[in-house]
């Protein structure tokens, strides 16, 4: 070129012609980048930690407690405390399911119930066909628990998929607003529902059925069973949130711009772990169904979204385990402030949020990972 | 001239009555370094949000390795390489600094629907973004939270995470923005390096930098292209003086 170029003058674009590129374009390390500088003598992993940390300690003893209620319930004479216990595991597993999406994700759900109710929906739905012979679909119900509860798994995914698809195309309160119009919509679908009890909804007389020796119609047997599942669901989302996927989940959350300029489609990735909560939150909902023999459209309802946000918050948001506290703190304040307020005047007990609000408050400002930030320590 | 790599043709984007790009073809050779420089509001930063996709021009085309993009969503821009650092630091502020470098590699290592597997253990990813880290001179760092790193080695960061992409071109979005001295020559010694292996797009107001670096100079003035050339053909364009470069000219 022998003087500056100017616009007007140019061809533009004419020479750019696609060309075969020799190598791929997942090729990785191109050499130019790192063969004269990398050095491999760098430390290629993370030490070891110690083997007891706090954490462990914490969750081994919290495992500990778990296994052993049922026996101590016994000793007490107090058979009513296994029931509450497994009331606490089943919402905690919602909980985890709402803190892989929120605590992970950043995805603040407020219609979370609403998936938890359709699992629910999906034991009683087919309960009340099995115990009056009728078909749904040409099929018969049915309370084989290895069908109904894969199945309530099912219908939360498949309820969370459209939500999550139209719910991702916003972010920050627009997100919490739209989860929340979609949970009211299908609170008030069920409410409608006069073929499955409308608002009184359906009670169940019996739990489903489990092949032996899962006696499940036993208290302390299905208590076992939830906490197994529990247990089961803790370790799949420890896996996930540590694998390349919830990398990319944790990645959206603290910056989606960049996340999109690394070439990641991040709503896919938003969608697939929303559709994955609501399965688990289905997952809860069939055993809420079990655990208190009844399914109703209360279950859906918008302040019990709200319950399991509290419970997150309140456990330590982002730390999976933490929702199990805070689902054992908040059912057991529910439990025992409004008895105990009552006992200082009657009628007071009706108030008893006017504790809860409070201690959030309080967990809130000076513990920023919840209760289990309390127990475990600096590092969760 | 090497064939462009990228290449703007007519691109027009208005805001208002205002038109911030005014019909700019725009050509990038591969392999140079192409420095685009321009008084305040001559339209580099939204220039720059057509190129990543974050903006979408109101008409012209953009074709990247010859092929039409302009309706193509940033990510995947960012997949056939064309990778972006950001005039204002954005990283992941929870990470290390490895793993900030880490989740770059895996986003050039195919999907990551991989539910299992501890990534955190995984060397495939660990040991390219350590290798980029210690290229950017951030090796020691790795392991501290990227909110914790110092003003100069964020900016490090923001292009070793552009760089771990395997990028064909890097879009450098002011890389020295709120440098010191002495973080600035760091950063020229460093682009001075990966000139030449890596097509670059820089937009800068440095101008010994841009001096120092570049094989071609585009001039972008009220959304139009005013000039293109190398550092020798703009500091003696006539318009260019006149226009823009003056007193900046005196100094350097």
């Amino acid at each position: 070129m022998s003087g500056p170029t100017h616009a007007a003058d140019a061809t533009f674009c004419v020479q750019a012609r696609p060309t075969v590129r020799k190598d791929g374009p997942t090729d990785w390390p191109t050499d130019w980048l790192t063969a004269p500088l990398f050095r491999p003598s760098m430390p290629p992993t993370a030490p070891r930690t110690a083997l007891l940390t706090r954490p462990r300690i914490a969750l081994l003893v919290l495992l500990a407690v778990a296994l052993a209620l049922p026996t101590v319930a016994d000793w007490m004479g107090e058979p009513f405390y296994v029931r509450l216990a497994t009331r606490i595991l089943v919402f905690a597993l919602a909980a985890v399911s709402l803190d892989l999406i929120l605590g992970f994700g950043g995805m603040v759900s407020f219609g979370h119930a609403a998936f938890v109710g359709i699992g629910g929906y999906a034991v009683g739905i087919l309960f009340a066909h099995q115990s009056d012979g009728s078909t749904l679909f040409g099929l018969p119900g049915t309370v084989n628990g290895l069908i109904v509860w894969p199945l309530a798994m099912l219908a939360g995914a498949l309820a969370a998929l459209p939500v999550g698809a139209i719910s991702l195309r916003t972010t920050g309160v627009p997100f919490i607003m739209i989860t929340l119009a979609f949970a009211q919509m299908l609170f008030y679908l069920m409410t409608g529902l006069k073929a499955y009890g409308g608002d009184d909804g359906i009670a169940l007389w019996s739990r489903s059925t489990l092949p032996a020796p899962f006696n499940i119609a036993d208290h302390t047997t299905f208590y076992y069973v939830v906490l197994g599942l529990l247990v089961a669901a803790l370790v799949l989302g420890w896996r996930l949130v540590n694998s390349r996927f919830g990398r990319v989940i944790r990645g959206a959350k603290d910056n989606e711009r960049r996340m999109a300029a690394l070439g990641y489609p991040v709503t896919r990735y938003k969608l697939a772990a929303f559709v994955i909560a609501g399965a688990l939150a289905g997952l809860a909902g069939a055993l809420l169904a079990n655990a208190t023999m009844f399914v109703g459209p209360q279950y859906l309802h918008w302040s019990r979204s709200g319950d399991l946000i509290v419970m997150v918050v309140l456990g330590g948001i982002g730390t999976l385990i933490g929702p199990v506290l805070g689902a054992a703190a908040l059912l057991l304040l529910e439990e025992f402030v409004p008895e105990l307020m009552d006992l200082a005047h009657a009628g007071l007990g009706e108030h008893w949020k006017i504790v809860l609000g409070p201690v959030l408050i309080l967990l809130v400002l000076y513990a920023r990972k919840g209760l289990w930030g309390v127990v475990a320590g600096k590092r969760p | 001239m090497n064939r462009p790599l990228l290449c703007t043709d007519g691109l027009v984007k208005r805001f208002g009555g205002l038109a911030a790009t005014d019909g700019l073809s725009l050509s990038v050779a591969e392999g140079e370094l192409h420095a685009l420089i321009g008084p305040n509001g001559a339209g580099k930063t939204t220039l720059i949000g057509q190129l990543s996709g974050e903006l979408s021009p109101d008409s012209g085309t953009i074709l990247f390795d010859g092929r039409d993009v302009t309706s193509l969503p940033v990510h995947k821009r960012a997949q056939r390489g064309l990778a972006r650092s950001f005039q204002i630091t954005s990283i992941f502020p929870s990470f290390t600094a490895l793993d900030n470098v880490a989740l770059a590699v895996q986003a050039h290592a195919g999907h990551s629907f991989r539910f299992w597997r501890d990534a955190a253990r995984d060397r495939r990813l660990a040991d390219p973004a350590r290798a980029v880290l210690e290229r950017v001179g951030l090796g020691a760092r790795a392991d501290t939270r990227a909110d914790a790193l110092a003003h100069g080695e964020k900016r490090q960061l923001e292009l070793a995470m552009a760089l771990a992409t395997g990028p064909r071109l890097l879009l450098l979005d002011e890389p020295m923005a709120g440098m010191g001295p002495e973080d600035s020559a760091r950063m020229v010694e460093l682009l001075q390096e990966l000139k030449g292996g890596v097509t670059i797009l820089l937009v800068e107001h440095d101008m010994d930098a841009v001096f120092a670096l570049a094989d071609r100079i585009t001039v972008l003035v009220r959304g139009k292209d005013l000039a293109s050339g190398t550092p020798a053909e703009i500091r003696n364009d006539p318009a260019v003086r006149e226009a823009y470069l003056g007193d900046e000219l005196e100094v350097a």
